[in-house]
């Protein structure tokens, strides 16, 4: 069965979602892994509940197309929110303690890491 | 179409259309825009709930195009509750939110809009008939929330804003998952499936799972510390009163409706997990060195304790479960309300700088306390009832591991609440704090006491709430 | 004629006055302190009067009962009957009394608004137990009763009233929560149910025996974590941190005595004497009491600190009053409900006493005693007399519970209670009357402190309440037969219970 291949590839994409979603310390890996994931499952999506009486069901067609909407605006603006991140901080990264010569850049200075969020 | 069910329309489109208009207007108007959006959605509370009191259910289908192909909403007693929280928490916010975001400062200009967003996307979700409009919802609620706690511009609000973002799409994911093999298994979205003897049990646990990262369920919790903790003050308040608890009533009609007879050792083990969260979120909360971050670990070991409903599972449970949601929504709101202001005046929520508040800022220390009563428990706050009617339905369940869990819940509260009191109240002010700040009108701090007396007070007037619940358990209601 | 809309209001009122008194204080703020203590003043003679005019009406026959559903099936009940009348009269009396001293007594304190504020609250939350007329209510106003006293112990604020505070709550949040369960199950077997003088619970017995018994341990556990049975004493000691108003009021009055009342209403009007016996929890409870008698008069003669030498009186006397409701028949009953009245009278004028000896000498320790008859007579009167009726000298007031419990015992043929009483009338004796002999045959020793000096109008508060409540001593006890005696009004309850 075609669909069994479509399953197949879907899952190995997938888990290439999950690995760099893992592994990676910069966000934009991150993202890039999310939308891995995102794309399998749409495909997912699209195969498993196929037909109704041999025509295509629009159902999942229309879920899997607000899907796609929903995460090109999301990816979008976890970018903007990850370049503003980067202006604040000199590394684009979640994790405190990452060493950023692992991203390539210099240490940046004490003066940027506040822990305590503040209203003002 | 009944014209109660025309009003379902406007809790969704007021809020819409006042944040489209809001991005419009010059920004000194746009304050006002939202205020007036905000004030008025609530209004349609009103005649909504004497509609759900007589029916039990407004229902509204678009288009005249029956589920599972057209869109349905559903007003039932769960929804309404959760939405009177989300209204009472978000007119109390306003004061905080006019004071903070001042159209003077940059990030205020798309706080506004966005806040308005929330609330659609909010109520939305407490309006969804259908696994996939619920999904909708939920992701507007995510992104505007995530964008709300980015308005603060500190480099922890938007690791916190960017964590939150990355950990919602991964549980959409696994949402989203759920639902396709829902579909496959049943032909329909609809969240009421009749018919199926038992839901794949696979597309369960994603959907299930995928919304305890929303609702913040541990060991899936580890966003919301830090996102409620960084957040700006009205924000953080709506949060906790409604965001996480809208994805606890979406996990709540799932297992109730959609999975009619979900196995009881899922219900165990999901018990369970609502145990753990309880615990350590009380363990944490206690050991927390920031005032906000004590509030934010309280909400994990509570929202952990609404998870007890599943394997109780009766309808007195239910009541019960329901009727904590709307007193710890109300406290929680208060007491995000009560600290923001603290922050405003001293500089920062550390632990610290809390000894002398009760004479420094007298009305945040009292409004702190009685929303502490109501967490705790303790009679006749509202607090009381909610556990009192999970304890009856767990010793007629014969529940006796959960009976002694939910007693011991409120000893647990009790710890980190009373270490707060002690610190506020009596600990000597040992060290001086440098500079206050000019306080915040005085409305701020009344909103926020107003909210806890409420959360007290319902505690002695339960019985509409009750009966509304009582009546509207899902699963039982069409 | 009393119309019903009064009995339906008056139990209510009684316990918001204060309430209401506590909301003007706290409002008013630290500043205003001619209205704080005018509202004070009027608001404990307010509540005096009240409860003076209830008990008129209930010596009458009046019933009192205001009912308020909580929840579905579960209603919040303020009655008043005579078990009522006699904790909210000894609760108002002595609120009144302990006011006036705490007003001259924390003349030059700080944080007084907060103190009376709370005080206020505490005494509603006593009031509220008291006329509870279920177990639902008297849980409700019990665990308020913790929550009010709580900023009371941590007033001072420093590390030990904390460390004492944190104690406090440990045990009283636990004993909530066993209290809490208890009373889960018992309203899941047995529904709403009133306080009935002789029980309600008898029908439930054949069915579900084990079950009624492990309700009434927890029960009793729950309630004697307040009433300092051994060994759910500890915080008792601790909490002596707390300024003396405080002390005097938390062990003369509002938390011991509550938690002996609520083992009282459990005994009598949830279980009756019958089925606890029945259940085989009569000898235990006695046991218990017995032991805590003993061995608090023993860890009593122990301390040379002088509030905690009272504090473990305190722990040694309250479970008189469990003895006496253990033993049962109509002479040990009474007796031990009567001291419930005797007891806070003594150990009020004791702990006055001992504040005045702090606050105005800096006397902390038993050593310190030594001479004060000479610097201070009146006082040094009032405690003699005060540790007399404690040891049970006749015709003080404790001569008389004691008498009563001693009979009760013999009538009951149970003469190791007996043995118990005498051992600790012995003990008591061997802990207070070297205080006594201190007081007035020791040679004055010299003050570790400088006394202070207060103005006159304090200073003559403060002695006249040590003496008011001394001379109540003697006077209840000399006019023990009068009709309108503490006595008698027991004697009147007890034969409701035990004819």
């Amino acid at each position: 069965m075609t669909s069994a291949v479509f399953v197949l590839v879907a899952a190995a994409i997938f888990g290439l979602g999950v690995h760099g979603l893992l592994v990676s310390a910069h966000i934009m890996r991150k993202l890039l892994a999310l939308n891995l994931m995102l794309s399998a499952l749409f495909l997912l999506l699209i195969v498993v509940p196929a037909t109704i009486d041999g025509r295509p069901d629009p159902v999942p067609q229309a879920l899997v197309l607000t899907g796609i909407v929903i995460a090109v605006s999301t990816t979008a603006f976890a970018l903007a929110l990850m370049v503003r991140l980067f202006r604040k901080q000199g590394h684009a990264s979640i994790h405190p303690d990452i060493d950023p010569r692992l991203l390539g850049r210099k240490a940046p200075s004490k003066a940027n890491k506040t822990a305590q969020g503040d209203d003002r | 179409m009944t014209p109660a069910a025309q009003l379902l329309i406007g809790l969704v489109f007021v809020p819409l259309s006042t944040a489209l208009v809001a991005v419009l207007l010059p920004p000194r108007r746009r304050r006002w825009a939202v205020v007036l959006g905000g004030l008025a959605w609530p209004c349609l509370l009103v005649p909504l709930s004497m509609a759900v009191a007589r029916e039990q259910s407004v229902v509204m289908v678009f288009g005249g195009w029956a589920p599972p192909l057209g869109i349905g909403w559903r007003l039932d007693a769960l929804g309404l509750v959760v939405l009177w929280v989300h209204a009472l928490a978000g007119i109390a916010a306003l004061p905080s939110a006019w004071r903070r975001f001042d159209p003077d400062l940059p990030e205020s200009g798309p706080f506004w809009s966005l806040w308005m967003i929330l609330a659609t996307g909010v109520n939305l979700a407490l309006l969804a008939a259908d696994l996939f409009n619920l999904y909708v919802a939920l992701e507007l609620t995510t992104l505007a929330a995530v964008a709300l706690i980015a308005t603060d511009d500190g480099i922890a609000a938007l690791a916190a804003a960017m964590r939150y973002l990355l950990l919602a799409v991964l549980g959409s994911l696994m949402y989203v998952l759920g639902v396709g093999l829902v579909y496959a298994q049943t032909g329909s979205l609809a969240m009421h499936q009749p018919g199926i003897e038992a839901l794949n049990n696979v597309a369960l646990v994603l959907m299930l799972t995928g919304l305890m990262v929303k609702a913040a369920i541990f060991p899936l919790h580890v966003w919301l510390p830090h996102a409620y903790s960084n957040a700006p003050g009205p924000v953080a308040a709506i949060m906790a009163a409604v965001v996480g608890k809208a994805a606890l009533v979406a996990f709540w009609r799932i297992w109730f409706e959609t999975a009619e007879a979900p196995p009881a050792q899922l219900a165990d083990f999901l018990g369970l997990i609502g145990a753990a969260a309880l615990v350590y979120g009380a363990i944490a909360a206690y050991l927390q060195p920031r005032l906000k971050m004590v509030i934010a670990y309280s909400s994990i070991s509570h929202f952990g304790f609404l998870l007890l409903l599943l394997p109780l599972a009766s309808q007195q449970a239910f009541q019960g479960a329901g009727f904590h949601l709307l007193a710890h929504g109300l406290a929680k709101a208060a007491m995000f309300l009560a600290a923001a202001n603290i922050v405003v005046v001293l500089g920062s929520d550390s632990i610290r700088h809390l000894p002398g508040l009760d004479k420094r800022m007298p009305l945040e220390a009292f409004t702190l306390a009685l929303a502490g009563v109501t967490l705790i428990g303790l009679p006749p706050s509202g607090g009381f009832t909610g556990k009192w009617m999970l304890l009856s339905a767990a010793w007629e369940t014969g529940g006796w591991f959960w009976l002694v869990l939910i007693v011991l819940s409120g000893l647990m509260s009790a710890a980190y609440v009373f270490r707060i009191l002690a610190l506020t109240c009596f600990h000597p002010a040992r060290r001086a704090v440098h500079h206050l700040h000019p306080r915040p009108p005085k409305i701020t701090s009344l909103a926020a006491l107003t909210l806890a007396l409420l959360a007290v007070v319902i505690g002695l007037y339960p019985h509409p709430v009750l009966d509304l619940l009582g009546a509207g358990m899902p699963g039982m209601v069409r | 004629m009393i119309s019903p809309w009064t009995t339906q209001i008056l139990p209510p009122a009684v316990v918001l006055v204060s309430t209401l008194a506590a909301i003007v204080i706290f409002v008013a703020g630290e500043a205003r302190q001619r209205l704080r203590i005018w509202v004070n003043l009027t608001a404990a003679l307010l509540k005096l009067l009240l409860v003076v005019w209830i008990g008129l009406e209930v010596l009458a026959g009046t019933t009192f009962m205001f009912r308020f559903e909580l929840l579905p099936g579960l209603e919040l009940i303020l009655h008043a009957d005579a078990l009522s009348i006699l904790f909210a009269s000894l609760s108002a009396v002595l609120w009144l009394v302990t006011t006036v001293y705490a007003i001259a007594y924390l003349e030059h304190s700080p944080n007084r608004a907060r103190f009376f504020g709370f005080f206020s609250l505490c005494v509603s939350a006593t009031m509220g137990i008291a006329m509870a007329g279920n177990l639902l209510t008297l849980f409700l106003f019990y665990e308020l009763l913790t929550l009010t006293t709580w900023p009371l112990v941590v007033h001072n604020g420093t590390p030990e009233a904390l460390a004492a505070g944190r104690s406090y709550l440990r045990y009283t949040l636990t004993g909530g929560v066993v209290l809490l369960t208890a009373l889960v199950w018992l309203y899941g077997l047995a529904g709403n149910a009133v306080f009935t003088p002789g029980g309600f619970l008898a029908p439930l017995a054949a069915a579900h025996g084990d079950a009624l018994t492990l309700i009434f341990v927890m029960l009793v556990a729950g309630f004697g974590v307040k009433a300092g049975l051994i060994p759910l004493h500890g915080w008792l000691p601790k909490a002596m941190v707390a300024p003396a108003p405080v002390s005097a009021l938390l062990h003369a009055v509002a938390v011991v005595k509550a938690g002996a009342f609520g083992i009282i209403r459990t005994v009598e009007d949830v279980y009756g004497l019958e089925l606890v016996a029945e259940l085989g929890m009569r000898l235990p409870l006695i046991t218990v009491a017995s032991w805590t008698i003993v061995i608090g008069s023993l860890l009593a003669l122990r301390e040379h600190h002088l509030k905690r030498r009272l504090a473990y009186s305190t722990v040694s006397q309250v479970s008189y009053i469990v003895l006496g409701i253990a033993v049962g028949g109509l002479l040990a009953t009474s007796g031990g409900m009567v001291h419930l009245v005797h007891q806070g009278l003594m150990k009020i004028t004791l702990f006055f006493c001992a504040g005045i000896f702090g606050l105005l000498l800096g006397v902390k320790r038993i050593d310190q005693l030594d001479g004060l008859g000479r610097r201070m007579p009146w006082v040094s009167g009032a405690f003699t007399v005060a540790a007399l009726g404690m040891i049970g000298l006749p015709p003080l007031v404790g001569f008389i519970s004691k008498w009563y419990l001693a009979s009760g015992a013999l009538a009951a043929g149970m003469p190791l209670v007996l043995a118990v009483l005498i051992t600790s009338a012995l003990l008591n004796a061997a802990y207070f009357l070297p205080l006594v002999r201190r007081l007035w045959l020791n040679p004055p020793g010299t003050l570790v402190e400088a006394p202070i000096e207060i103005g006159r109008l304090p200073r003559l508060a403060l002695m006249s309440s040590a003496v008011a409540t001394a001379a109540l001593v003697v006077v209840l006890g000399v006019l023990a037969a009068h009709p309108l005696s503490p006595l008698n009004w027991v004697v009147k309850i007890a034969q409701g219970y035990a004819p």
